[in-house]
């Protein structure tokens, strides 16, 4: 995207320069499609990261299980939701941990957003 | 000729599927999204469609961004859908109209849509669910030509190139030299957004607006770029690209559509889900 156009407050437009730095983190996350890559990861977490390249800010947001650290590091939200999956977080516990409200609070702002 | 009859518009969840799966489609979570669906079968068993063209974006089942098409045509005889990383049961696998493929693939590129064309397509929840929720029972008894638009990585088309690519597809149906009925489906959509600090945007007066403007002025979402789009929409809001194809699909049919029904509820996971049946008049 055009990075001269006005920035989106809290919105990472997943563009050419972002596909590039996650190339590794999302294709990672992408290899979680599969039931036995999940179980590999869980097994050995720093070895699986080792096997795609993650740097090192990728891996530590691997290990911090952090959201927004992810992608700041290049992650992608499609393929960053299957890294959520391995650990049973739905959409709704990514949103809370990403804006900061417990998910009762944050499911209270998406029904508020059905009054406006 | 074929005959274009009409299209329907629909949210996909990857937890619609763990929904059905479970049976919570009466569940008070679930219910006002799913109490929306008996009126869209009900047209459908009256006009049964042979065969749907079903717009949507996958989700990294089919396509990584090591090969990551803007436009992609399915031209195979089956579709298998697979586990997208949640482990929710995946459905059996759906039929191809592989005629249909074929020349909606020469229609296109000979209008100057250099589509992608495969031959193998895992087909995920955003193509799968909806052909679930309007046929819930049994067998899908439709053939399906899925199209692939690329919702993940920017730069996104144009939202005016998104609806002459669907009016180029209508017209592909209409010229289509077969006795079969055909409807067009849309699925994505309305406004949210999943990642960043503004996860949970929902936009309902844009989602009313471009609701209503799918009825009476379908081109008015093509005023904008994609930048205002994901900033009035979302993210994943974007996808709503998908009902802009399907609708511009339906004016080679006819320059008027009946709109049947809808239904729009906030919220179902972080989505303003919308469901819409257009008929063509």
């Amino acid at each position: 995207m055009n990075t001269s156009r006005p920035k989106i407050p809290g919105t990472t437009p997943f563009d050419g320069v972002q596909a590039r730095k996650g190339y590794a983190l999302n294709k990672m996350c992408y290899s979680f499609n599969s039931a036995e890559n999940r179980a590999a990861f869980l097994e050995d977490e720093e070895a699986y990261m080792r096997k795609f390249g993650l740097n090192a800010e990728q891996a530590a947001a691997i290990r911090a299980r952090n959201v927004l650290a992810l992608i700041a590091a290049g992650g992608n939200a499609y393929y960053l939701a299957k890294f959520a999956g391995i650990f049973g977080l739905d959409m709704q516990d990514i949103g809370a941990q990403q804006t900061g409200l417990t998910k009762a609070e944050f499911q209270a702002k998406l029904r508020a957003a059905a009054n406006g | 000729m074929a005959r274009l009859i009409g299209g329907l518009g629909t949210s996909h969840i990857p937890a619609i599927g763990g929904a059905i799966h479970k049976g919570l489609q009466q569940e008070p979570y679930w219910k006002p999204f799913f109490d929306g669906f008996p009126p869209a079968r009900r047209w459908l068993d009256k006009v049964k469609p042979d065969v749907v063209v079903i717009f949507y974006n996958d989700h990294g089942l089919n396509f990584f961004l090591d090969k990551m098409p803007t436009f992609a045509v399915g031209a195979a005889a089956e579709y298998r859908n697979a586990d997208e990383g949640w482990g929710i049961p995946t459905l059996p696998p759906f039929r191809g109209d592989q005629d249909l493929s074929w020349h909606l693939i020469e229609s296109l590129i000979d209008r100057s849509f250099d589509v992608t064309t495969c031959q193998e397509m895992m087909i995920d929840h955003a193509c799968t669910l909806p052909l679930k929720l309007f046929w819930p029972i049994g067998d899908c008894p439709v053939a399906i030509v899925p199209v692939c638009i690329n919702t993940v990585q920017f730069p996104l088309p144009a939202a005016a190139r998104v609806y002459a690519l669907g009016r180029a597809a209508g017209e592909a149906i209409n010229s289509w030299d077969s006795d079969k009925r055909v409807a067009v489906i849309a699925s994505g959509g309305l406004s949210h957004q999943l990642d960043g600090e503004r996860a949970g945007f929902i936009n309902k007066e844009f989602d009313t607006e471009f609701l209503a403007s799918l009825v009476s002025n379908p081109e008015w979402a093509t005023q904008f770029s994609i930048h205002e789009l994901v900033e009035k929409t979302g993210t994943q809001g974007i996808e709503l690209l998908m009902w802009l194809a399907m609708r511009a699909s339906l004016t080679a049919a006819s320059p008027t559509v009946r709109m049947l029904h809808s239904n729009y509820y906030i919220p179902i996971s972080n989505t303003a889900t919308a469901l819409m049946v257009l008929e063509a008049a």
